[in-house]
């Protein structure tokens, strides 16, 4: 019998440890910022409360805590008695696969940040419970015709726009007396080899962007080509825009590439989270290589929460939360009545021209764009 | 006449883990003579023999075959043939390749091998056995194998630990004179060991006792 | 006459078969149906990428089998032959390597390699073979040690010299313990996941990863599925081939019991084996010393940060980067107590079912053995599209990875209760019998009493099982639900050091208590077996 007791006692054990580990998971609560909720894989106990609790799933580079868009948030819980939590699930890519396998039992209730060359997959998959938000519906929020007419069934709620660029660290390409490349072409010239950091475009949005950029400059039959001369120059190639950016480029991740793929609107996070302060950029953008990008939140189909979800799209779009997005997510809000900070329209670079592709062709052609991407680039 | 002697042991000890086992043995043996050892289980006789052989290393003392200091020898230079108690026979050979193995070492050509291996064969009664499985024999039929194929190669001096041990009383009596006529016509230098006295006087010329030694 | 009634089999094995049919063959089911709807067969197999991952996988699990089989031979014969000071601890140290989870072996070589080596095949090739050496050394190991000495001092005297004695008869001997060895370990690296997501650059793609690529990162389950099925197909002709090849090959050994082992006596063989001992020492230890060493390494020099400052690293307000490694070690407690706990109940039931319906236990047995024989990322994959629908919908249920753990476990459970359960002596059932007892009491008073222990070390072996188990759990883990292995492959994707220290931390963790729990199987065991043998 010692044996069964040996047994109930490390299983014991075992659960008091993780009560123990679950406290640290909680975060100490700053200026009314958000509580994170237990693990998901604890066994449900759930005590009925009057105010509600939903996940919004987002990005990595989402901020969970500390930030005005965090206090946005929180009002937002003030307001409507409805707490808000979050959820990161990795680059857009890899948050859209595991929403594709959930769908329908989604791991949370809103999710954010799905771009426009992902949106025609997550419709297919079922991730979304079509909701025009309100502000919409009544036109207390305006927005640009061009972003609603990817959703004309109101699949899901343009949030937010911006464009994919190859960044590079002026300072690093200055000490060297190099010029910094100019165009997409120059990326493949061996001057630059080995400077350059992409992400994955099965698992990363900006990635995906980056590859149509490509194919928009080099056409359906030539960007294979081209990114076989990338791979022959050393292109380095990691999972998400997270690890691209704070770990291997140069300037924000103190690591060893001084080009990364990340947005026009980047540099302006480089100016304001300076230390010690600045007042010009460190980061300079490649504008040839640009691919407009819009992103979207939308409520996620088989939530148990719908009523709360759809508040929280609306309060997504409305004025108040769309004000943080320029300093915090560092991408242009698609409300059109929100003024943008002096700091971000000074720094944050818009090309003349930004790429596009047809939404259709990407549609037809993603997966075997991908496909065939992966073998050549990574073998 | 003093002729070399087939097989000399000189002052051999042989200890494992404290026990001794050989104390000083000494022991000489004649070209063509069959000799017996004898003694009671446990008493170190096979530890002997595998001195000979050279699967055992002394502790002190020396062994000679012919004239030859093979104490420090490895087996297979010595040209002593064993019989084993249990055979030993190889499982994934024939019968004919098992009895032709020795010959296969000395680099004979195949016809000749099976020649030879065939005529032992027959030697020991077993003609039409060739292409056999050893798996298959009895304990009398695995056992004259056995012997055939220690004495095909023709070796210096030929052991046998217990040959005739735990065979049934009417296939043990008919082997004994099988033996002692096979060893006999073959005119080999031969010790045996048993701890049987009747076996020992059918098949050996002399019996020695182990605690004599 | 005395026969434990059916009615006490069907209730012992009703809760076990049930769940094997739910949980497995479902999926499975599942899985062959999503395979052959639509264009996934004809899309996959023609798609030229396909043949190449199988090829790849092929031969990796070609070069390192050999690799291993070359290099296991010479220490399985030292083990097998010589008496050495140590001679356990080594057997015991090559055992621990085996059964640490695949993901602290990668990250052990990932430690060790240098960068330049990293990633590569060679890499993965390497640590495969330091991960199966056991499996040789034991197998052929055991075999050898039954192959009478005598047979090989026969063949000396007549003539053979050590070289020969081997090539001729010894080598031909083991022949069958070699090619069981050679068929283990070419099936464990040809289902390789752990080892090759950690260890190989982000293009090389076993079977096994495309099945979870394309799955979870492209969203083609049926090609995923075809992937899966088609692995199967290749194993099912591999286990037939190489049992029917052991057939005809096995010969009808005069298995004596353990032929003596000598200490080795002239110093050529002293130098031999302490040689031979140390490099396998070696091969178990350095990786493992590695993956901790490289824990307390920064760029800076030594420093225990990566330990005591476990946690996220902010790399802005409110970012981020990593993934939380004691939220994960949390989340991995949590579960292997779960799935432990499922395993040991359903053991419990098919061992006293198995035992109790004797011949006929076989069938039972052989079908709950089903989840060992498919690759976790299968049942992960079939698991992740049945219950994606209602009254069904379990995706979201914290029970389920747990469930998915223990699905894996209970084969080991079973073999190790079953083992004891059977050894007991039939005479004191039969004494219990003359004594009154009917043969429901009879078999509950003898028999079921000699569970509990053999229990405990399944148990224990479940815990070790579901706190490495990386295949199953890559697709039925949720974001925030991460367990150790997943937030270790995580950190060590990453190059970071700080993150990378962190992974080795975890991994370090990680190797620690499944090292703690082998040994606590191993004691438990060693009780269990002197206690059915002294009876």
């Amino acid at each position: 019998m010692t044996a069964a007791r040996n047994i109930a006692a490390i299983l014991a054990a075992s659960l008091a440890i993780t009560a123990c580990g679950s406290d640290d998971v909680a975060e100490p609560d700053g200026d009314g910022t958000v509580a994170v909720g237990p693990p998901p894989t604890a066994p449900a106990a759930s005590t009925p409360t009057s105010d509600e609790t939903i996940t919004l799933v987002a990005y990595d580079s989402f901020p969970d805590a500390d930030t005005s868009l965090n206090e946005a948030l929180a009002s937002f819980t003030a307001t409507t008695g409805i707490g808000v939590d979050i959820l990161r699930a990795g680059d857009t890519g890899t948050m859209l696969s595991k929403a594709s396998l959930t769908a329908g039992n989604p791991e949370g209730d809103v999710m954010w940040g799905i771009d426009d060359s992902l949106l025609s997959r997550a419709v297919a998959d079922g991730v979304f419970d079509p909701y025009v938000a309100t502000g919409l519906a009544d036109g207390s929020v305006e927005i640009s015709e061009e972003f609603l007419a990817l959703v004309p069934d109101g699949e899901a709620t343009p949030v937010d726009y911006g464009d994919v660029c190859v960044n590079y660290d002026i300072g690093w390409f200055s000490e060297r007396d190099l010029d910094p490349p100019a165009s997409l072409a120059d990326l493949a010239d061996p001057a630059y080899a080995g400077l350059l950091v992409v992400q994955n475009p099965a698992t990363s949005s900006p990635g995906l962007a980056f590859l149509l950029a490509t194919i928009h400059e080099y056409g359906l039959e030539g960007w294979q080509d081209y990114w076989t001369a990338l791979g022959e120059n050393g292109v380095e190639v990691v999972e998400g825009w997270t690890e691209a950016y704070y770990e291997r480029f140069t300037w924000a991740g103190g690591g060893p590439t001084p080009m990364v793929v990340s947005y026009g609107s980047s540099p302006p996070a480089e100016v304001i989270f300076a230390d010690p302060p600045r007042d010009d950029s460190p980061t300079g953008v490649i504008e040839a290589t640009c691919y407009r990008q819009v992103e979207f939140a939308g409520v996620l189909r088989g939530t148990d929460a719908p009523e709360a979800a759809r508040q929280l799209v609306d309060f997504l779009v409305g004025d108040q939360f769309q004000a943080e997005i320029p300093l915090n997510l560092f991408v242009y809000p698609t409300n059109e009545a929100v003024t943008l900070p002096a700091e971000f329209v000074d720094f944050a670079v818009i090309p003349e021209q930004s790429r596009t592709l047809d939404p259709a062709v990407i549609d037809a052609n993603r997966s075997t764009w991908i496909d065939e991407w992966t073998e050549l680039v990574l073998g | 006449m003093s002729e070399t002697p087939a097989l000399r042991v000189d002052d051999v000890h042989v200890a494992f883990d404290d026990t001794s086992v050989l104390d000083g043995v000494d022991l000489s043996i004649e070209p063509g003579e069959i000799v017996a050892l004898l003694g009671p289980s446990g008493s170190g006789k096979s530890t002997l023999l595998r001195v000979v052989a050279g699967i055992v290393m002394p502790d002190s003392g020396s062994v000679h075959i012919g004239r030859t200091d093979v104490t420090r020898q490895p087996t297979h230079q010595r040209g002593v043939g064993m019989v084993f108690q249990d055979n030993q026979l190889f499982p994934h050979m024939s019968v004919l390749d098992n009895v032709a193995f020795g010959l296969k070492m000395t680099g004979r050509p195949r016809p000749d091998r099976e020649r030879i291996g065939r005529d032992w064969l027959e030697r020991v009664g077993l003609s039409g056995f060739a292409d056999r499985r050893v798996t298959e024999l009895s304990g009398g039929e695995a056992k004259r194998v056995a012997l055939a194929r220690t004495l095909a190669p023709g070796p210096n001096v030929v052991l046998l630990d217990e040959p005739l041990t735990g065979l049934d009383r009417e296939l043990h009596d008919r082997l004994a004179d099988e033996l002692a006529r096979l060893l006999r016509s073959a005119g080999v230098t031969a010790l045996l060991v048993t701890h049987d006295a009747d076996e020992a006087a059918t098949i050996a010329d002399r019996t020695v006792l182990l605690a004599d030694l | 006459m005395n026969r434990l009634p059916r009615r006490l089999v069907g209730a012992l094995a009703i809760g076990p078969i049930a769940a094997l049919g739910v949980f497995y063959l479902w999926p499975f089911a599942t899985l062959l149906a999503e395979a052959l709807t639509g264009g996934a067969v004809s899309d996959t197999l023609t798609r030229s990428q396909t043949w190449d991952v199988v090829w790849f996988t092929f031969w990796q699990a070609m070069v390192s089998t050999m690799c291993t089989v070359a290099i296991g031979i010479i220490p399985a014969f030292v083990v097998a032959r010589f008496e050495f000071r140590g001679r356990r601890l080594l057997v015991g140290l090559l055992t621990a390597t085996f059964v640490l989870p695949t993901v602290v072996m990668g990250a052990a070589f990932l430690a060790l390699l240098p960068d330049s080596v990293d990633r590569t095949v060679w890499a993965v090739i390497g640590a495969h073979v330091a991960f199966n050496l056991a499996v040789v050394v034991r197998v052929v190991g055991s075999l050898w040690e039954h192959l009478p000495t005598d047979m090989e001092h026969a063949a000396a005297t007549l003539g053979a010299s050590r070289r020969r004695t081997l090539t001729t008869i010894s080598l031909p001997l083991i022949r069958p313990a070699i090619t069981a060895a050679a068929t283990i370990v070419f099936l464990f690296t040809f289902t390789s996941f752990g080892v090759i997501r950690i260890l190989g650059a982000p293009g090389t793609r076993t079977i096994e990863v495309e099945v979870w690529r394309r799955a979870t990162q492209l969203g083609d389950i049926g090609g995923a599925a075809v992937l899966s099925l088609l692995q199967l197909a290749v194993l099912a002709v591999l286990l037939v081939w190489s049992t029917t090849a052991q057939r005809r090959h096995s010969r009808a050994l005069a298995l004596e019991a353990t032929a003596p082992r000598r200490r080795p006596r002239t110093t050529a063989q002293r130098r031999f084996v302490a040689l031979t001992a140390g490099a396998a020492a070696l091969v178990a230890l350095v990786p493992l010393g590695a993956l901790v060493a490289r824990s307390f390494s920064t760029p800076t020099g030594w420093s225990t940060n990566a330990w005591t400052d476990l946690g996220r690293v902010e790399v802005r307000p409110g970012i981020r980067v990593g993934t939380d490694p004691v939220e994960a070690i949390a989340n991995s407690l949590t579960t292997a107590a779960w799935a432990t706990a499922f395993a040991v109940a359903v053991g419990a039931l098919a061992s006293l079912a198995i035992t109790a319906a004797g011949r006929h236990g076989r069938l039972i047995d052989a079908g709950l053995m089903l989840p060992l024989g498919t690759s976790a990322v299968t049942i992960g994959l079939g698991m992740l599209i049945t219950f994606d629908v209602d009254p069904v919908d379990w995706r979201a249920s914290w029970w389920l990875v747990p469930v998915g753990h223990a699905l894996v476990a209970v084969p080991f459970v079973v073999r190790t209760c079953v083992g004891v359960l059977r050894s007991v002596d039939p005479a004191m059932t039969a004494a219990a019998a003359t004594l009154g007892a009917g043969p429901v009491r009879a078999w509950r008073a003898t028999v079921v009493p000699y569970l509990w222990r053999p229990l405990a070390a399944g148990g224990a072996l479940a815990a070790a099982i579901s706190l490495g188990e990386f295949g199953a759990t890559s697709f039925l883990s949720r974001s925030g639900g991460e367990t150790m292995p997943i937030a270790i492959e995580q950190l060590l994707g990453r190059t970071g050091t700080t993150l990378q220290a962190q992974g080795y931390v975890l991994a370090t963790i990680l190797a620690a208590v499944t090292i703690a729990l082998v040994v606590a199987v191993d004691t438990i065991q060693g009780i269990v077996d002197a206690r059915v043998t002294g009876e």
